[in-house]
């Protein structure tokens, strides 16, 4: 047996490294596309490639990148939740109702001490994540449909509460970690560094991150090995409501007011985030650092075409072309990887 | 068989390999109009590789092809279609959501001048004709809505009405209940007075005598026999399906084998008045420590439903499961798993993660052990390379995806997989299925020394021989019942298909 596989062993090997470019497909192509779209922005104008410029960047993908760590988690589980901008605009709303305004402000409101409106506000996000994840596991509603409900629960509570009118103040913690700062450093850089980073370790190191992985790759065979599938379903849909929720609570700190609609382009934004990164949405393939990429790839295209003379309603368009072409490649992406694994 | 009828069909010296491995080897066969035409044979003898080439399914294979005395060579399944030619395969082909008389007319539906449906006549001619092959139901219900042996008579209904002379049933019995099987078998009968030709496939051996003109028996790519219904037995089609001596490449268990006597071990499992639906009937057994538990029957007979019961994926209508004496009832596999069952089910890729490496394959099952909150990936690494040790999994590399490796290794991962872990009741569906002789020695060997470790081990198949060589007691279970307990006696696999 051993004599006769030294001589293709050559070959083999040559074509596991092909094997292994191909299946590393999903993490390369976002790079590239990076380093590509900051090269031409730099050269295009002069003003991009800054020290100050970058940190423009970091602050205006932040909100996003709070929201996205949990929405991470739901993709890799090869599910989607549609209520996170929802979700993050009704927590904003709910910890600026949870807190005394300004007399001109015509909100008929309840002001409570900073950490009990911010514990509600959390306990409220997560008290709808827990109805995600009850349609998705109990009753058995496609996460795609019971989080488009959500979504407009979460609108109609927003609207409840603010009656279409704007609130101000938040709790001075919120307002600090919003839009604050330390040493130069805004603390809402710091406060989606740090989760970015902890969501990374919980997929990486700890046992439920593996489980997340192992549903996401497979979900018959992770019942079969006798995981507890609902339960880690449900877990994500919860770890996805409360990150959208801090978020939005940090952003009603940063934007510096409280309103309906206020988050509508979150949705998009954090979805095209995780999977511009190269997390695939089939699931179990992917993470966290995909998602700092896929970040960074939105954050320097819509902060480039903003330093470059162009028409600010093309840009929309182009917009939706990238994200075009990042769901082309990660579609292709798998199937590469799934011949490669034959 | 009748004189003087030309046939339908005629093959002659048909050849067919899949990579080099030969299904069929110099086949010839006939078919009359006005016959039903009885295939036996056990799994892989060759019977669906014909019956596929008749239906333009495979079309490279060497022979003779004659339709009506012309030679013809099918390119595709439509070709065959159009020579009318039909198949109903053994998996149900409807559209569960559509009513009766759409799956009817499925791709035909009758159209006015606009080209729109014309609904009330598909009803009206859908409803004649299942009339005229004695189903009687409301066209315009949901076809899912039926149980499943009425659903198979519409699919097959669905085909006679295409106008095919030549009609292909692989394993049309499997599903259905007795009366419905009744009701199948008068329409064959019908049918064949209407002068067309049918072919039956079924392991029901008793089946093919009630229904059938002559029969045809297969065994490894050859056809050993044909003779009239009439002047056969089930024993004689048996001995001719299983061959004596010669041609077996391994032990082929035509002889009898002695079952130990029954140990007296603690019981692990007791199943009590087990029913689901129309899969299982008042099923009752129990598992001892140190002892395989065989439970053999054929495709359909309920075993997988059984094993999904067992592993807390399927919720039985009624009758508890009693583990070490505590009636359970598992809300999920997790809690399955916590009871110490664990379950490897016949199909290695609805168990494994091809694109994981082959340690985190292994480790699955015992991550809550070995760490509650961080991963600890050299101690599972190291546990994996044990078991690859152990199992002889080729390559030896645990960090490799687990799709490189050959179906024998997946299926030992599988094993490695629970082995960790391990658990008090092992179930098996189908351990060696699709395996060369070395690797099914090799699961054999597993099996015996976990048995000598103390597991309870359940092992499910449809094919005797993997049931005879592991099992210290053999039940067989036959349309969702336990019918026949082999113990403490001599068992072959005459006496198992007898039984089934």
């Amino acid at each position: 047996m051993a004599s006769s596989e030294t001589a293709p062993a050559a070959s083999q090997r040559a074509r596991g490294a092909a094997t292994f470019l191909r299946s590393q497909m999903r993490n390369i192509a976002p790079f590239l596309t990076l380093i590509f779209l900051s090269a031409f922005f730099a050269v295009a104008s002069p003003s991009f490639a800054t020290i100050d410029n970058l940190g423009n960047i970091l602050t205006q993908v932040s909100v996003t990148g709070i929201i996205a760590v949990g929405l991470t988690f739901v993709i890799l589980c090869a599910e989607i939740d549609l209520s996170i901008a929802g979700i993050a605009n009704v927590t904003g709303i709910a910890v600026a109702y949870f807190t005394l305004q300004e007399s001109y402000v015509n909100i008929a409101n309840i002001p409570l001490p900073g950490a009990i409106a911010i514990i509600l506000s959390l306990l409220l996000c997560a008290a709808l994540g827990l109805v995600n994840a009850l349609g998705l596991t109990v009753i058995g509603i496609p996460s795609f449909i019971m989080t488009l409900a959500m979504m407009q629960i979460a609108a109609g509570i927003s609207a409840l509460l603010v009656r279409g009118q704007i609130a101000y103040k938040v709790p001075s913690l919120i307002s600090t970690l919003g839009s604050g700062s330390v040493g130069g450093i805004p603390w809402i850089v710091i406060v989606a560094a740090v989760m970015l980073l902890s969501g990374h370790l919980v997929l990486t190191y700890t046992r439920f991150g593996r489980y997340v992985y192992m549903v996401g790759g497979n979900r018959e065979a992770a019942e079969y090995s006798g995981l507890n599938v609902k339960l880690i379903l449900g877990s994500v849909m919860i770890i996805s409501a409360v990150c959208a929720g801090i978020g939005g609570m940090l952003g009603v700190a940063h934007f510096g007011s409280a309103q309906q609609n206020e988050f509508d382009t979150y949705l998009l934004d954090s979805i095209a985030a995780v999977v511009v990164g190269g997390t695939s949405l089939f699931g179990g393939r992917g993470g966290i650092g995909n998602t700092i990429v896929g970040l960074f790839v939105l954050g320097v295209l819509n902060n480039g075409l903003d330093h470059v003379n162009i028409d600010s309603f093309l840009k929309i368009l182009i917009r939706g072309l990238i994200l075009l072409a990042a769901l082309i490649i990660n579609v292709y992406a798998q199937r590469l990887r799934e011949k490669a694994a034959e | 068989m009748p004189e003087g009828r030309r046939p339908i069909l005629e093959l002659q010296g048909i050849t067919k390999s899949f990579g080099g491995v030969e299904a069929l080897r110099g086949v010839d066969f006939a078919l009359l109009p006005g016959e039903i035409h009885g295939l036996v044979g056990e799994n892989g003898a060759g019977k669906s590789t014909l019956m596929k080439i008749i239906a333009g399914v495979h079309t490279e294979f060497s022979g003779r092809f004659l339709i009506d005395g012309h030679e013809t060579h099918f390119r595709s399944a439509r070709d065959a279609h159009a020579a009318g030619i039909a198949m109903v395969h053994q998996e149900l082909s409807v559209a569960p959501d559509l009513t009766v008389a759409e799956n009817v007319f499925l791709g035909n539906q009758p159209t006015n001048a606009l080209g729109l449906v014309q609904w009330r006549r598909m009803a009206h001619e859908a409803g004649e004709q299942l009339a005229r092959f004695g189903i009687d139901v409301d066209p315009m219900s949901r076809l899912g809505d039926l149980p499943i042996g009425l659903q198979q008579l519409i699919e097959i209904a669905r085909v006679l009405f295409s106008g095919a002379r030549i009609v292909i049933l692989d394993e049309p019995t499997s599903a259905p209940s007795p009366p419905e099987v009744e009701r199948l078998f008068t329409t064959l009968r019908r049918l064949r007075e209407e002068g067309t030709a049918i072919v039956f496939i079924s392991h029901f051996i008793e089946d093919i005598l009630r229904v059938s003109d002559t029969v045809t028996v297969f065994r490894n790519g050859r056809k050993v026999a044909e003779t009239a219904s009439a002047a056969t037995t089930k024993g004689a089609l048996i001995e001719a399906m299983i061959g004596r001596g010669g041609e077996a490449l391994e032990h082929s268990y035509t002889d009898d084998l002695m079952l130990p006597r029954p140990s007296d071990s603690s019981v692990v499992l007791k199943v009590d008045q087990l029913s689901l639906a129309r899969s299982l009937k008042d099923v009752s057994f129990e598992a001892r420590a140190g002892e395989v538990l065989g439970i053999y029957g054929f495709m359909g007979c309920g075993q997988q439903e059984l094993s999904r019961i067992l592993f807390g994926k399927l919720k039985p209508d009624a009758g508890t499961l009693i583990v070490e004496g505590r009636p359970k009832t598992f809300a999920s596999t997790a809690a399955a798993r916590r009871a110490g069952i664990a379950l490897v089910p016949e199909s290695r890729r609805a168990m494994l993660f091809h694109q994981e490496p082959v340690y985190k394959n292994i480790s699955i099952s015992i991550l809550e052990r070995i760490s509650s909150l961080l991963l600890k990936p050299a101690q599972e690494r190291d546990i994996a390379r044990r078991q690859v040790e152990q199992l002889q999994i080729r390559p030896p590399v645990v960090g490799l995806d687990l799709g490189m490796l050959s179906g024998g290794n997946q299926q030992k991962v599988a094993l490695a997989k629970w082995l960790t872990y391990p658990p008090k009741l092992l179930v098996l569906c189908e351990p060696t299925r699709g395996m060369d002789v070395g690797a099914k020695n090799d699961v054999i060997n597993i099996v015996r020394d976990l048995r000598a470790r103390g597991l309870a081990i359940i092992v499910l198949s449809t094919e005797p021989e993997t049931v005879l060589s592991l099992a210290d007691r053999i039940l067989v279970l036959k349309r969702g019942a336990l019918v026949r307990e082999f113990r403490n006696e001599p068992v072959s696999k005459d006496r198992l298909l007898e039984a089934a």
